[in-house]
């Protein structure tokens, strides 16, 4: 009989001998074996205001499922290609569960000297690039229990490498194609933007299964070196049952750029990180994320933007809905570092409860070690205004559909930053379905 | 057929607090009404409670549209029966385009299947747009989102013109507009006078009816209608004030907290 484990069992001498049956790079090994040693003696990562000391974040059915690759865009199943506009997809890569199943990239950035691999392979081909920036400057592997964890499983991801003053026009996009019951995504993305390159990269994860008990297990590091520009837009529909921690990292150096646009739309109980640390002088992030609980789904999203550098500037919006009973613990904290002089930060958290037994909470935080700084946040948990609904539904509007255009106004801030307009649909109609379902 | 809209004995709480405490009031199709009366006497509620404001209890009383119970539909079913009112604080709608609002609304009262088509649609729009000398650009905003009070009362008016209804009641459609704004206004109110619209028209100034000549002035005091006539009666307001009537009646206090009983 199956017991849900909140306690860590590795075989540590198991996980590296698979992973050197598979023939993973010594440098993946010897990280893998690091976090191992460490594992045992880290604590647990303290999302603020959720309790996960009953989340089984550690039970996995298999620590690398194989799935089947494809030949071409056209092979793809319909769900994927919904993601794509196939005639005008230049650059992406497709993931099926644990497998890179299909790489696409434009033959003009290869000549550049732009890298898209998957992350396995990139530690064999580009060892110079990745040893420098895998787990270093962004997520540590001895950061908590769960980082660890990802480093020694790590079973798949991606490293895009954008060489100095090149700009991508198209965007880079990673389809993750979850549709094995058995498969737990322990997923590394890996992004560097060199001196004042510019690349837009959009992931989604896509659950083609109703409900599973695996592990979702996220890194993604994104370093924007001098003058670099990165934006970066996610959509995440992974399954019901899982568990999920999923880390965004953003390291922006000076008068560099990361922009986010998230879209965490997971029907699992999810720890989202997503912070952003601004070291550069001149550096910026803008963060929007949006999401919808439902069922009894419990959700905790920090976002942070950390200010070392002058001038830097952050600005973050939240938007979140509540059906059902689930719960939303929503925490934005700006913190501006001692030197961080005329740095910049706001931040907008909204939640909108459209259920009872919903749960919501927004908790704003500004930390400030320096004096000649601005900052600012607003924050409010609240229903449908009612008023709002009388006016709509006085032009003969519907409640529901009253509702929904209210909802959707709501989100919309956060839709419409999202930077491929085929991912923008995809998110619309998530949005719809969740509203919408029972 | 002609409309007419009945209100009888309407008695309207809010909060648990008497606002309206019997009012009588019978509009045809082809009419313009106007109710006036000093703050505070009940004429917003009587405006809101016809359209079913959710905070308005209407505790005795009947509206009646062509012998339909208004009072036992949802505000929806209100809007669709063909009233409609011109609201003085229209909500803001975050996210939602007016253009894509005013669709939506127009085809909310049309049957499924029906729905208008998409370049009628626009040429009706910039027509309209154009007629109340509304910037192109209102039709792409989030609805009253960041508009001024002048827009966003022309923008009422906009949608009465889309949705032409049988009946429009315009709650204070005047506060906060300057002269010209208050003349498009009423440009777009009497572009509608005719035998297919009625309006029961809201106001605390008789300045607005210099443009829009109404067939029927009642004065509100202490939630009830004490005095109605023709439109010498808004003269005789304007050059007069309220005073006379408050002796005739014998009251001072004219706010629906003094008891009418």
């Amino acid at each position: 009989m199956a017991t849900v484990s909140n306690e860590l069992i590795l075989n540590a001498d198991e996980v590296i001998q698979r992973a050197t049956d598979r023939g993973e790079s010594d440098f993946l090994i010897n990280k893998k074996k690091e976090a191992l040693e460490l594992i045992e003696n880290i604590d647990m990562p303290k999302p603020d205001k959720t309790n996960i000391k009953r989340w089984d974040f550690f039970t996995m059915s298999e620590p690398v499922v194989d799935s089947s690759v494809y030949n071409s865009l056209e092979e793809l199943p319909e769900s994927v290609k919904a993601l794509l506009d196939i005639e005008n997809t230049k650059n992406i890569y497709v993931q099926h569960n644990n497998t890179p199943a299909y790489l696409q990239i434009d033959e003009k950035l290869k000549d550049k000297g732009v890298i898209i691999e998957n992350i396995v392979e990139a530690t064999h081909n580009h060892p110079e690039l990745v040893e420098k920036y895998f787990m270093q400057d962004g997520v540590k592997v001895d950061e908590n229990k769960l980082t660890a964890f990802h480093t020694a499983m790590l079973n798949g991801g991606l490293f895009v490498y954008v060489p100095k003053d090149v700009h991508i026009e198209d965007p880079v996009q990673m389809v993750l194609l979850h549709d094995d019951e058995k498969a737990s995504l322990i997923n590394h993305v890996l992004i560097v933007a060199d001196k004042g390159s510019e690349i837009t990269y959009v992931e989604n994860y896509l659950s083609n299964v109703e409900e599973t008990k695996e592990q979702i297990n996220i890194v993604s590091e994104v370093l924007a070196l001098d003058n670099a520009k990165v934006t970066y837009g996610a959509v995440d529909v992974l399954a019901e049952g899982m568990t999920g921690y999923i880390n965004r990292r953003g390291i922006a150096s000076d008068d560099a750029t990361i922009d986010w646009a998230l879209g965490l739309m997971n029907d699992s109980n999810v720890i989202n990180d997503n912070t952003t640390y601004l070291m550069g002088d001149r550096s910026n992030s803008d963060l929007k994320t949006v999401t919808i609980g439902r069922g009894q789904q419990i959700q905790n999203v920090t976002t942070q933007i950390i200010h070392y550098g002058k001038d830097s500037n952050a600005h973050i919006l939240k938007h979140g809905v509540m059906k059902d009973s689930a719960t939303s613990i929503f925490n934005g904290v700006g913190y501006i570092k001692h030197g961080g002089t005329r740095a910049d930060a706001q931040q907008e958290s909204r939640i909108l409860m459209l259920s009872d037994r919903a749960r919501g909470d927004a908790n704003p935080i500004l930390l400030i070690d320096e004096d000649d700084v601005t900052a600012g946040h607003a924050a409010s948990v609240g229903r449908v205004d009612p008023l709002q609904l009388f006016y709509l539904m006085s032009r003969g509007i519907s409640q529901e559909e009253a509702e929904r255009l209210v909802i959707h106004g709501f989100l919309d801030p956060v839709v419409k930053a999202l930077p491929i307009e085929s991912v923008k649909r995809q998110l619309k109609e998530i949005i719809e379905m969740k509203i919408l379902s029972k | 057929m002609t409309s007419v809209l009945e209100i009888k004995n309407l008695h309207v709480e809010i909060d648990g607090k008497k606002i309206l405490k019997g009012v009588d009031l019978t509009l045809k199709q082809g009419e313009i009404h106007a109710v006036m009366g000093p703050n505070g006497t009940g004429k917003s509620t009587l405006a809101q409670a016809i359209m079913g404001h959710p905070r308005y209890e209407v505790t005795q009383g009947e509206v009646i549209l062509d012998g339909e119970d208004v009072l036992e539909m949802e505000v929806d079913e209100r809007s669709k029966a063909g009233l409609f009112l011109g609201m003085q604080y229209p909500s803001e709608i975050s996210g939602v385009t007016t253009s894509d609002f005013l669709r939506s609304a127009i085809n909310a009262q049309r049957e499924e299947g029906d729905e208008i088509n998409l370049m009628q649609f626009i040429k009706k729009l910039d027509k309209n747009m154009e007629y109340l000398e509304i910037d192109q650009d209102m039709a792409t905003r989030y609805l009253n989102e960041g508009f001024s009070g002048g827009e966003k009362k022309r923008n009422e008016i906009l949608q009465l013109m889309m949705l032409e209804p049988k009946f429009g009641i315009l709650d204070e459609i005047d506060s906060g507009l300057d002269i010209d704004a208050l003349k498009v206004v009423s440009k777009g109110i009497n572009k509608l006078r005719g035998e297919q619209f009625g309006s029961l028209i809201i106001t605390h100034y008789q300045r607005l009816l210099n443009y829009i000549s109404p067939d029927f002035v009642h004065v509100m005091m202490r939630g009830k209608i004490v005095k109605s006539g023709g439109k010498e009666l808004a003269e005789r307001l304007e050059a007069e004030g309220y005073d006379w009537i408050k002796e005739e009646l014998g009251i001072d206090d004219v706010t629906v907290e003094s008891d009418v009983n």
